[in-house]
């Protein structure tokens, strides 16, 4: 496991700081440092305040899938620069930077595995790859998740976390948005379920495409989740944003999403949850 | 010359008549008002600033055909059913919540035949841009787009959806209601469809806004009209921090028609008169017309099985990546 390597390098328990990222984090809302075997063990959940850590891929398949279950699907797929895509730098070089920072080629992974030993097909988003954003192979991946979910019969759970569709990809990315639809579409009438997990954060195409067409939509406390991002509504408006405004509980206030699912509990919640909807019978 | 200062003036002269009237009246038009007059101030200090900075729109044509999309007089989607439909019914509201002047929609007949139209509009004079929101949608209009479409599958009435918008309304009611779930819902209705759909894109094709009435199974473009991920200023104000530079930006989005037609993205381009639909509207509805006419034609003759899939084919392929 890569997360093993977290916790080899030790270092001599002085003061956490910065300059110790093996062993200590900080949380980002209440300050509190943390040491990362007890983040680990509570699954990446401030133990202090209950903040939810945002989390690369692998560490979102490490909380969600039964450790040894997940076989990977994604990996093959490596963007292209369609567009010659140039701005203050080149797509290529943002996105050879994103893949060294991340070792992966793009902001998604897909797989299958189980969740306490329910068989899933999975797709997890990467914010820290290009702030999650969907170009044509993440959905392309998603799309490939949806079919592979329906030609092998199984459920199909899907972790946002994205701030749209890559620009650096225009309309080839704005087309992914009916693209992963399509194949949503398609495994919704062959009658399996898909759950939808919107993390922090999830705006823009995602949220107006595969993300909220599930059978059931949950979101993680405290998570932004919207359409257009707080920034440009405020220019749109000219006033300030109600507090908690475009929050995962903001959300369920307004009738947008199933529930807000603590972390902790979501492999319980979602296990459950299929074994209903798949009229799996339990042994009593 | 630049259309830019002539929407400032536009804008201008509309505020002083608007001002004269409430004056005059003593009607208190505030909220027509205000929002127009935070316009203009925008406009003006863009203008200031793009007058301040040297001008780089000369070095980019793709911000010309933009600027030719967003030119005052150019046909809205209500000019061309004017000109081409007869009968058409305006069918209000999404049955949940309201009205959406920016999306609207109903049966008619196009050049003769019954079809669903559903257009983006974006008004034609000063009260009504305000009032239809510049064509920027709230959620309940995308949700009268699919209450419309499964009208149109309940009678086999082909769709043409016409297209113009620089995107869905960033407002706090349409984020309280769902944009984004209300875009995601037109997007799957559209993909569900069992009757022809053509659509085409006949000013600002603004991201998801757009798309949400967009999955045809035939896209098309006008000759000036533009289609991306993000309009140019949004995507400026992204990477440079200053949206004057949407030059630039429209420039690195390649988001012109034939741009799109390249990209794949569009099965045509549909010309339009010299200098710009604006120039010749009847004329622009003339071009525009029988080339609509021509993919309803030949998408009459697939089955509504075929159609769905034909549909779901033709957006399952679009997309650049290698494969290892």
């Amino acid at each position: 496991m890569a997360l093993d390597r977290f916790f080899r390098r030790r270092r001599p328990q002085q003061q956490a700081s910065t300059d110790a990222p093996e062993l200590w984090t900080q949380c980002p809302a209440c300050k509190e440092t943390l040491y990362n075997r007890d983040l680990d063990t509570n699954a990446f959940v401030c133990p202090k305040c209950g903040h939810h850590l945002r989390l690369d891929a692998q560490r979102r398949i490490h909380v969600l899938i039964d450790h040894d279950s997940f076989r990977q699907l994604s990996g093959h797929l490596h963007p292209t620069d369609p567009l010659n895509f140039q701005d203050t730098e080149a797509y290529t070089a943002r996105l050879s930077r994103a893949q060294e920072k991340t070792g992966r080629p793009d902001a998604i992974m897909t797989g299958t595995g189980s969740i306490l030993g329910v068989p899933v097909t999975v797709a997890v988003m990467d914010f820290a790859f290009s702030g999650g954003s969907m170009g044509s192979v993440v959905g392309e991946e998603i799309t490939r998740a949806a079919e592979h979910a329906a030609q092998a019969g199984l459920p199909l759970v899907i972790v946002s976390a994205s701030g749209g569709a890559r620009m650096q990809e225009s309309a080839l990315s704005l087309m992914q948005m009916a693209k992963t639809t399509v194949a949503i579409e398609a495994l919704a009438e062959k009658g399996l379920p898909y759950i939808s997990i919107l993390s922090d954060p999830t705006t823009g195409g995602v949220t107006a495409s595969f993300a909220t067409i599930a059978d059931v939509i949950l979101a993680e406390p405290g998570a932004l989740i919207g359409f257009a991002g707080p920034r440009v509504i405020q220019q749109t408006i000219r006033q300030n944003l109600p507090e908690g405004f475009q929050r995962s509980e903001f959300l369920l206030e307004h009738g947008m999403v199933d529930d807000v699912v603590d972390r902790r509990e979501q492999r319980q919640y979602i296990a459950s949850l299929l074994g209903l909807l798949m009229k799996r019978s339990v042994s009593a | 010359m630049s259309t830019f200062s002539d929407t400032v003036r536009e804008l201008e002269a509309r505020l002083r008549d608007l001002e004269a009237t409430a004056r005059k009246t003593g009607q208190n038009l505030d909220t027509i008002i205000s929002p127009l007059r935070a316009e203009v101030e925008k406009y003006r200090a863009q203008q200031s600033k793009a007058e301040a900075a040297p001008s780089e729109s000369t070095e980019s044509p793709r911000w010309e055909r933009v600027k030719l999309a967003r030119t005052p007089g150019r046909p809205t989607a209500l000019d061309y059913v004017e000109r081409l439909c007869t009968e058409f019914h305006e069918l209000h509201g999404d049955r949940k919540f309201g009205d959406d002047p920016a999306l609207i929609g109903g049966p008619a007949r196009w050049q003769g035949r019954p079809v669903m139209l559903l257009l983006q509009q974006k008004g034609r004079d000063t009260k009504s841009k305000i009032k239809r929101r510049f064509g920027s949608a709230n959620p309940e209009g995308y949700r009268k787009a699919v209450r419309l479409m499964a009208l149109a599958d309940r009678f086999g009435l082909p769709i043409v959806s016409l297209i113009d918008t620089q995107g869905a309304y960033p407002g706090l009611e349409a984020e309280e209601r769902g944009q984004g779930w209300a875009i995601a819902e037109s997007i799957l209705r559209m993909v569900q469809l069992r009757v022809p759909a053509v659509c085409v894109v006949i000013g600002e094709g603004g991201s998801g806004g757009a798309l949400a009435v967009g999955v045809g199974n035939r896209v098309l473009i006008q000759e000036n009209a533009w289609y991306s991920v993000i309009s140019p200023e949004g995507a400026a104000s992204i990477i440079w921090k200053d949206a004057t530079k949407a030059p630039l930006a429209a420039e690195a989005l390649k988001l012109t028609a034939p741009d799109l037609l390249e990209l794949g993205i569009v099965e045509e381009v549909v010309p339009e008169p010299a200098g710009g639909a604006h120039t010749d509207m009847d004329l622009a509805a003339e071009l525009l017309g029988p080339v609509i006419s021509r993919h309803l034609d030949e998408l009459g003759k697939l089955s509504p099985e075929e159609l769905k899939a034909q549909r779901a084919a033709r957006f399952r392929a679009l997309g650049a990546f290698t494969e290892s």
